[in-house]
């Protein structure tokens, strides 16, 4: 029951880290393809660390994997504001 | 199990390389830098996925120090932009 959890949520993961890639390869201009990549940040590697989560023993090794999972939330949250600000079209308001 | 995560780690680190395509095409630096911030995700993905499959939990560490270090990869290019502009370059 746990495998099959893993199985599914992991795929989906999977599925996002492609939909990424192909977001990043084919969306028309730097905002949108922004958008493709934060997509794949935060519900890919959610969706794998929460499949992961199925299959650890112990709450230890659960919750580094959580706080893997939040770092590189936090950190992708702010640095794609931060290339937000410098990829806009009108450059960086002062 | 262990063979589907391992599949599943290489089919990731597939999606993510085909990914860095980006980096030539460009056009902008901040599209190369996203193909980057792509590949420090997804990297983070396959180390953890490999420490399921292969039972070796150390490569969470080596993901952990993955993570910190490509939120410093970013930083690092907004600032050099930042201060690039202030050149006028």
């Amino acid at each position: 029951m746990l495998d099959a959890l893993t199985i599914v949520t992991v795929s989906a993961g999977a599925f996002f880290f492609l939909a990424g890639t192909v977001g990043l390869l084919r969306f028309p201009d730097a905002l949108s393809r922004l958008h493709a990549l934060t997509k794949a940040d935060n519900l890919g590697l959610g969706l794998v660390v929460l499949g992961l989560l199925f299959q650890v023993e112990g709450p230890f090794a659960a919750l580094k994997l959580i706080g893997v999972w939040l770092l590189a939330l936090l950190a992708g949250a702010t640095v794609t504001q931060l290339i937000a600000l410098t990829a806009r079209p009108g450059g960086r308001p002062e | 199990m262990a063979d589907f995560l391992l599949a599943a780690a290489g089919l990731v680190l597939a999606a993510v390389a085909l990914g860095l395509v980006r980096i030539l095409r460009g056009p902008s630096d901040a599209d190369c830098i996203m193909a980057a911030q792509l590949l420090g995700t997804g990297g983070i993905a396959t180390l953890l996925l490999l420490a399921g499959a292969m039972s070796t939990p150390a490569a969470v560490d080596v993901a952990l120090i993955l993570a910190l270090l490509a939120a410093f990869v970013s930083v690092a290019f907004v600032k050099g932009a930042d201060s690039a502009k202030a050149d006028g370059a």
